[in-house]
């Protein structure tokens, strides 16, 4: 320590060769600060995965641990050819696209919407964001209870006023009444993402559109949209991933019920209530085999982000 | 000259209107919430109703019922272990975090950016992929039920966003103060918690609220890993899950409790808050 500091960047150049041992300790101390987080995170998150790789390849009800055996692809096998994990991959597909895509575009209305100037943006702005700011549980029983109630939920009570019809909203449209309650919440999320995006265009630019007489439509179409479109992707992706692991909404809402089970309430209920280890973790790897290929495309946005963030620094 | 002024007044008239869609839309959507705040202070008779009792006199039943006056159980062990769990992985994250932000930033190793993106990409391995060896553990080592285990689990959750806000908010501290500390013969400890954490302060204190609302929102493992001890605030709000007869005032009185520290949190972290959530990629 006592070397490095009196000659902190001009040493190692010139003379790197004859003190090898010391460049090496020296590489050990910088590294030394990384260690505990990184031993951290492979620890705790890593090895439970390797196990649930091997688990996925054993046929293991927890009630018969005796019975426990080797069985190769077949939890594979019937993950994918039971109806009813096959049917929660497609849940949690159309779960996923349809809650990024409806709260992508209400997220870039908004975010367009509180771009410009207004008599109390930073109200509507903290309005906006407040749902994002729910405790996850505390929403789906906000939509559940207080919202979706057939009898007394403020929706069939708004809709009273009109003389509506007064639908059982879980009932009748389970998977839409937990994705509207999604929608609600992720909503905010991409639009701070968006509106991020659009306060980073180039003000010149936009300024010179506008002098030589640029609609609108035209800076939206030309400008706005192209500068956004990384954004829209990393909301996408963001969005996707958080989305993806849902067990809240999906949980609270409906408990599965009704044809919402997702894969990772599916995977909670194989191993919790059904005990059956190796089925769960097989179908846990299929989700890690999902998310990679989302995460793959969220990291390369991310990466080419942040590698225009390092050199315009 | 005088078309430019037209256009500007006529763009200035599109705004006005369009800022009412915007107060309109803060209305849709906070609705729910400011309906949840009314009913809980609702009897739950006026809370039932249809069409809605809106100006229904006030009263605080729903919150004495939630602490329990009912003879229910007490949310209290519940928001206790919760606090315990948020600010304990928290303050871990934070000593794990800052050292390795400083190893990525201010005197990177080789190769920085990809450590940078292993962290990343543990965020992005779903929950579901080790639970189940997690709760073999814990069920093996009698740790099933101890919130310290939760605590280790959220600390692991939220470890990689807290390096990658960090790191980039340690790499704005300009090199030559810490180089300047070092030439003063401090050694890191020193540096990080005299010369590094007064500067970056702001950024670490939002990384600090960002982490704790990620842990408090925490149900997965809570609902896997607890039980009657070591029970969370989301795992008592479960219990609301099937209907209790007349309980709307109550559920709302329990949403909003639970939800008040993750709504000042988020609030104070309000400017950083898309930083966190997008893992350091938007400033």
């Amino acid at each position: 320590m006592t070397a490095t500091t009196t000659a902190p960047a001009a040493a190692p150049q010139t003379s790197a060769a004859p003190r090898r041992p010391s460049a090496r300790l020296r590489a050990w101390a910088t590294r030394a600060p990384l260690l505990p987080a990184l031993i951290f995170m492979i620890v705790v998150t890593q090895l439970p995965f390797v196990a649930t790789l091997v688990i996925s390849f054993f046929d293991w009800n927890s009630l018969y641990p005796d019975a426990r055996h080797f069985a190769g692809f077949a939890n594979y096998q019937e993950v994918l050819t039971d109806p009813a994990l096959r049917k929660s991959v497609w849940t949690t597909v159309l779960l996923t696209v349809g809650v990024v895509l409806a709260s992508l575009v209400i997220g870039l209305l908004l975010a367009l919407l509180l771009d410009r100037k207004f008599r109390g943006r930073a109200v509507v702005r903290t309005l906006l964001i407040a749902p994002f700011l729910v405790v996850p549980v505390a929403a789906a029983l906000l939509w559940k209870h207080v919202l979706y109630n057939p009898e007394y939920g403020l929706l069939n009570g708004l809709l009273h006023y009109v003389g509506g019809p007064q639908p059982d909203w879980i009932s009748g449209t389970p998977l839409l009444a937990v994705q509207a309650s999604l929608v609600w919440q992720w909503t905010p999320f991409m639009m701070l993402i968006l509106l991020a995006g659009l306060q980073s265009r180039d003000a010149q630019q936009l300024e010179a559109a506008r002098v030589d007489g640029a609609s609108d439509w035209q800076i939206f179409v030309h400008i706005t949209l192209p500068h956004l479109r990384r954004y829209l992707e990393l909301g996408a992706l963001l969005g996707s991933i958080y989305i993806v692991q849902n067990f809240d909404a999906v949980f609270t809402l409906t408990s599965g019920g009704l044809g919402t089970a997702n894969l990772p309430y599916t995977v909670y209920q194989t191993f919790y209530q059904a005990h059956e280890n190796g089925l769960a973790s097989a179908a846990g790897v299929l989700v890690v085999i999902g998310s990679i290929v989302i995460a793959t495309f969220a990291l390369r946005v991310v990466s080419s982000l942040f590698r225009e963030e390092v050199s315009r620094a | 000259m005088s078309s430019i002024a037209v256009r500007t007044r006529g763009r200035f008239r599109g705004g006005a209107g369009l800022g009412l869609v915007a107060w309109l839309a803060g209305i849709v959507f906070f609705l729910p919430i400011a309906w949840m705040a009314l009913t809980s202070f609702h009897s739950e008779t006026d809370a039932a109703t249809n069409p809605p009792s809106w100006g229904a006199a006030l009263t605080l039943d729903g919150y004495r019922e939630f602490f329990g006056a009912g003879g229910g159980a007490s949310p209290w062990p519940a928001l206790i272990n919760s606090t315990v769990a948020s600010v304990t992985s928290t303050l871990l994250v934070l000593v794990l975090a800052l050292p390795a932000a400083y190893a990525l930033s201010i005197r990177p190793v080789k190769k920085w950016t990809d450590v940078l993106f292993f962290f990343l990409s543990t965020k992005m391995l779903p929950v579901v992929a080790g639970l189940l060896p997690i709760y073999l553990f814990a069920k093996n080592a009698g740790m099933l039920d101890n919130i310290w285990l939760l605590v280790i689990l959220y600390t692991s959750m939220n470890l990689p966003i807290a390096v990658w806000m960090m790191q980039s908010f340690l790499s704005e501290i300009p090199v030559a103060v810490v180089e300047a500390a070092q030439i003063d013969g401090a050694r890191l400890p020193t540096v990080l918690t005299r010369v590094v954490t007064p500067i970056a302060l702001p950024g670490i204190a939002a990384t600090a609220l960002i982490c704790f609302i990620f842990s408090w929102n925490e149900l997965l493992f809570a609902r896997v890993l607890t039980g009657v001890v070591a029970e969370t605030a989301p795992v008592f709000l479960t219990g609301f899950i099937t209907s209790q007869g007349l309980f709307l005032a109550k559920v709302c009185a329990a949403s909003l409790v639970i939800s008040l520290p993750v709504l000042a949190a988020g609030f104070a972290a309000q400017d950083k808050l898309v930083q966190g959530l997008s893992l350091g990629a938007v400033k």
